[in-house]
């Protein structure tokens, strides 16, 4: 057929176009040779530079803890906010409530970030590592609150209602049921906040102070300098760690899903 | 949905349901609401010499009469009468509007290559689009920099095909075209998977009744299946064009000198020239044009939702 030939030519032209550039970069980790078009056989000594370089090795530590501390108060509140906006109906001031979890996805983050250091100024708080995490969390919990809200939406209210009617406390009904059947949508909103926050520059540079400087402040830095092996052989460790996190958190959501399937069939079967 | 839950005996008013509430919407008024009152408050103050760079504005909320007669719309006046902070705001229009089109004129093929590809295969694709968004934003654009550079790889192959002769060069990085390459490949999975999700949920059956009533595919197409996706033409163009307008990253590590984008421009006026209450302004009027979009954005989520 025509037109599936021609969706497989844009399908590969598109996926080439997406992954050439990261596999380029990957390959030239491995590179012996400083220039970029030289391919001077394969090295690991980017790798050792890379490792011996503490200022490069103290940003990727600071982003790790901001990253997971910021991801995780991000997850609490994202959720908190996707469940006042499915089962809150009304509620005083719910269209701004609902404009201020939608606008910080689209929001530029230069706005995002001088407003939010501007208010650290104004209230006095001195600017470092817990000024970022603030930051971080205001816009990653947004994303989490609209992956745990897709997942609330399509969710079978009646279990819940069950429990109810028999007398379970309704927090005791959250923590029992309805946490472990949205657990997916919260696993993949924190685990992408956790990279929002990792590959976060603008903001983060805007709310930083001294002593807290993160990975993308430093890669960023060094990248204005020229371009060096150094920040492949650190961009290909992210890249590896991210695409083991991805595939892991996807197989276990599979697996979760089909349990899930599994479990709505025998007990299908079992009423009727 | 929830009609059901309020009206449940079990759902009666309950000072600790509020919390649900209270805490997150308490948590954004203050870290996203309040910054952007400041925001507008140090917009209208004098640059001082002394740390922080402007002169004090908080000092509590008794002085709302001396707010009034303190504003000063010098750093607005200052926009208007320079006309590099114009061209800059326009240029950033122009840049996120050219980059929009090229997106969606990319972006559609694929979604839609996407949607007609077998069920099985679906996953599997949509999981491809999204993974390069896992990998850093800054890495992606950085990667560009070695492919783009008079004597990188572009250069390289196109020597070795025999296109460039020995000296030529490619003279694309540091300019526009270098920033569309880079925004496009940025925010691609922006765009493929909203128009994906409309797509998807196409109803093939309307497809199939044209074609046996003769109707030829290009004109099905348009009939059918591109009205049909408006809804994510709309939201993948909203949430590529809002952020691309203030796009920072992309036009400082690929555009040239005179790549005029606003975002550049208020990161210079903030760490450069350390003139914050003219970087506000220059915010302030930003987020004055996305006004419009950010609307039209919050709408189509709401009705997604």
């Amino acid at each position: 057929m025509r037109s599936s030939r021609f969706d497989a030519t844009v399908l590969t032209l598109g996926f080439a176009f997406l992954y050439i550039p990261i596999i380029i970069l990957v390959v030239y980790s491995f590179n012996a040779s400083k220039l970029v078009t030289v391919w001077g056989g394969f090295s690991l000594q980017w790798y050792k530079t890379m490792w011996s370089n503490q200022g490069l090795m103290d940003a990727a530590w600071v982003t790790a803890r901001v990253g997971v501390i910021s991801a995780t108060i991000g997850t609490v509140l994202g959720t908190l906010a996707a469940l006042s906006l499915v089962r809150f109906a009304r509620f005083p001031g719910r269209m701004l409530f609902s404009g201020m979890i939608y606008a910080p996805l689209v929001m530029p983050e230069v706005i995002t970030g001088l407003s939010m250091l501007l208010l650290f100024v104004a209230v006095g708080i001195d600017r470092g590592f817990w000024t970022v995490i603030i930051a971080h969390t205001t816009f990653t919990m947004c994303y989490v609150a609209i992956v745990v809200q897709s997942r609330l939406l399509t969710f079978d209210q009646s279990l819940e209602e069950a429990a109810l009617d028999l007398g379970c406390p309704p927090v005791k009904t959250f923590f029992k049921i309805t946490l472990p059947l949205i657990l997916p949508a919260v696993i993949a909103g924190w685990m992408l906040a956790f990279t929002l926050s990792l590959d976060d520059l603008v903001i983060a540079s805007f709310t930083t102070g001294p002593g807290a400087t993160t990975l993308p402040i430093k890669i960023y830095s060094q990248v204005r300098l020229g371009v060096t092996p150094e920040i492949n052989a650190i961009c290909t460790i992210l890249i590896g760690l991210v695409t083991i996190g991805v595939i892991i958190t996807s197989i276990t959501t599979k697996q979760a899903e089909m349990r899930r399937i599994r479990d709505e069939h025998v007990a299908a079967r079992g009423t009727t | 949905m929830a009609s059901v839950s309020e009206t449940h005996p079990a759902n009666k008013p309950n000072p600790a349901r509020w919390l649900v509430v209270a805490v997150p919407y308490v948590w954004l008024l203050l870290f996203f609401a309040a910054p952007f009152l400041i925001i507008f408050k140090i917009s209208l103050s004098e640059t001082a010499i002394a740390m922080p760079p402007y002169t004090p504005l908080f000092d509590g909320f008794g002085a709302i009469g001396d707010f009034v007669s303190e504003l000063d719309f010098d750093n607005y006046l200052f926009l208007t009468d320079d006309p590099l902070y114009i061209e800059a705001y326009l240029s950033s229009l122009r840049i996120a509007v050219i980059s929009t089109f090229l997106l969606l004129l990319i972006g559609y093929p694929m979604a839609l290559a996407m949607a007609r590809a077998p069920t099985t295969l679906r996953p599997t694709l949509v999981m491809l689009v999204i993974l390069p968004f896992w990998t850093s934003f800054l890495i992606r654009v950085y990667a560009w920099i070695g492919i783009l550079k008079p004597d990188g790889l572009l250069t390289l192959l196109f020597q070795s095909v025999g296109l460039f002769g020995a000296d030529d060069q490619l003279q694309v990085f540091r300019t526009d075209y270098a920033v569309f390459i880079g925004i496009v490949y940025s925010y691609l999975p922006f765009m493929v998977l909203p128009l994906y999700s409309a797509l998807e949920k196409m109803d093939n059956t309307l497809l199939e009744a044209a074609s046996d009533l003769g109707c030829p595919p290009w004109k099905a197409f348009w009939k059918i299946t591109f009205p049909l996706s408006l809804p994510g033409v709309i939201a993948g163009s909203m949430i590529c064009f809002i952020p691309i307008t203030g796009e920072f990253v992309i036009p400082d590590l690929l555009g040239g000198a005179d790549t005029l984008m606003i975002g550049k421009t208020l990161w210079t006026e903030f760490f450069g020239n350390r003139d914050w209450p003219l970087a506000s302004a220059v915010a302030v009027i930003l987020l004055i044009m996305l006004v419009v979009p950010i609307m039209i954005f919050q709408n189509q989520q709401k009705k997604v939702a």
